[in-house]
């Protein structure tokens, strides 16, 4: 066993930890036993089909086209999850694909347009997955936000829009509002960074025995691209979904208060 | 299909309004609001007093029917340019975050101050007014800067969904009043109310609703007699 490979015994042995999970659910009654343990095999199951397609496209001889046929396949699978975790936001699922297809287009011209990472299997996927991962949650929140603050806030907008608003001005404030609860937790994230957690990717560098200095740059690069990609998301979803909200005559359309 | 008078400044043309799970809100409503009269809209809840007035200014469409301004169907206008003709007064007051100055400049950021006081003093408020923020207003100050904020787009037609329907006894009095007044500069007021007496001191034409349909003026008349005596303690 090494910091770069723990091997299937490792493996075994950190399933301890789950074990104390489920334990403590027990113990106190939470009934999220089966949940713990539904998660932790449905992750292990998903990570080594992952891992062993991935095999497949990292491998040096592999062409790199097919790591970029494997984003396109995270980009749709994206779309979809969020269709499935915020249903009540119409059109969510090409809203949704069409922003983390511009957010993939978007970070990987920088990243690789910079020369940041070379142009290899291995560097395009896991960053594509990093940025389309961090998205998402944010997407989901900004989508639902908007639909409840445009419901919630009807009698407003629609006063705006009788005094002669074109529905992009009328919505402006709102949409904004929603924008903003959308990015602060990552912006809050990128701040607390190494003073109240050390991220995942350095972790990973640094258990692999890379310099903590170069783990470090290598963070920071990706947290600045992470902001980016979570900042380039929201404001598509939230563009898009607020110029769905009205019709072309400017009314803003009936919607379901289902959002939290 | 009758030809428009030339007073008429809106018409509805035997409006529908049904939603897409089949419901009717509104069924083949015939309607006018003429310049320098008060249309009064009445009717029990659910009548689609509301959906009729809110045609007017195309924040609904009707699916079937059609609404004309002027002689030309709303559908063929740019609806921001219809809603500064023809505004609209929503039944709870609507204020902006920021002063009344500011939310006066939604409705025209290039007016003056002089304008805004002008406005303000239309509907009977000082200029002192202008820096209150909407949280220190009365519920009738607030529906009055809502009145002035719609007067700066200078409409020809005020649409009044309840206007006064949140308000205490003297400020429902003294709105009454001014839209007698703004009704007698000219303007077509097209008033919604669910108090009958009211219809009964404001109405140059009354309109009564039922069922998303339009009573005819006998069943209409008898409604209201009923409804006045049910109304009276």
């Amino acid at each position: 066993m090494s910091a770069t490979s723990i091997g299937w015994t490792g493996l075994a042995a950190s399933f301890v930890l789950i074990i104390v999970a489920v334990v403590l659910s027990v113990w106190q009654r939470l009934d999220l036993s089966r949940s713990i343990a539904w998660a932790s095999l449905r992750a292990a199951v998903q990570l080594l089909l992952v891992g062993w397609a991935l095999h497949l496209v990292l491998d040096p001889g592999a062409s790199v086209l097919w790591a970029w046929a494997w984003v396109v396949v995270m980009v749709v699978f994206a779309g979809m999850t969020l269709r499935r975790r915020a249903p009540e936001v119409p059109g969510i699922l090409w809203l949704g694909t069409g922003a983390m297809a511009i957010v993939i287009l978007v970070s990987l011209a920088v990243i690789f347009g910079f020369g940041i990472f070379p142009v290899e299997g291995r560097t395009i996927v896991p960053l594509a997955g990093m940025m389309i991962g961090n998205s998402m949650t944010s997407c989901v929140l900004v989508g639902r936000r908007i639909v409840g603050e445009f419901a919630d806030r009807r009698p407003e907008i629609e006063a705006r829009l009788a005094l002669g608003v074109p529905w992009p001005d009328a919505a402006r404030p709102h949409t904004r509002a929603a924008l903003r609860t959308a990015l602060i937790p990552q912006i809050e994230t990128t701040k607390a960074v190494g003073l109240v957690f050390l991220p995942g990717a350095m972790t990973g560098l640094v258990l692999a025995g890379v310099d903590a200095v170069d783990a470090v740059t290598i963070q920071l690069a990706l947290m600045y691209l992470i902001l980016g990609s979570v900042a380039t998301s929201v404001t598509v979803i939230g563009l898009g979904l607020t110029r769905q909200l009205f019709t072309a005559d400017h009314r803003l359309r009936r919607l379901d208060r289902q959002a939290s | 299909m009758s030809t428009p008078v030339p007073d008429a400044l809106l018409r509805f043309e035997s409006v529908g309004v049904s939603l897409e799970e089949g419901r009717d809100l509104l069924i083949g409503v015939d309607a006018v609001v003429h310049g320098g009269r008060i249309t009064v809209v009445a009717g029990p809840s659910g009548a689609g007093k509301s959906t009729l007035l809110r045609l007017g200014d195309r924040l609904e469409v009707p699916t079937s029917g059609r609404v004309l301004f002027r002689g030309v169907d709303v559908a063929m206008l740019d609806p921001c340019r219809l809603r500064r003709s023809v505004g609209m007064v929503f039944q709870r007051p609507v204020l902006f975050p920021g002063t009344v100055a500011e939310n006066l400049r939604v409705a025209d950021p290039a007016a003056t101050e002089a304008r805004l006081i002008a406005e303000l003093g239309r509907v009977g408020l000082g200029a002192e007014f202008l820096d209150r923020v909407g949280d220190d207003l009365s519920g009738g100050e607030a529906q009055r800067v809502c009145i002035a904020r719609t007067l700066l787009t200078g409409p020809e037609v005020l649409l009044m969904d309840e206007p006064t329907s949140a308000l205490d006894p003297w400020s429902r009095q003294s709105i009454e009043d001014l839209v007698r007044v703004l009704a007698a500069e000219g303007l077509g007021i097209m008033w919604v109310t669910h108090d009958h007496a009211q219809m009964e001191r404001l109405a140059d034409h009354r309109v009564v609703l039922r069922g998303g349909r339009r009573l005819p003026a006998a069943e209409a008349e008898q409604y209201l007699r009923e409804a006045i005596g049910e109304d009276q303690p």
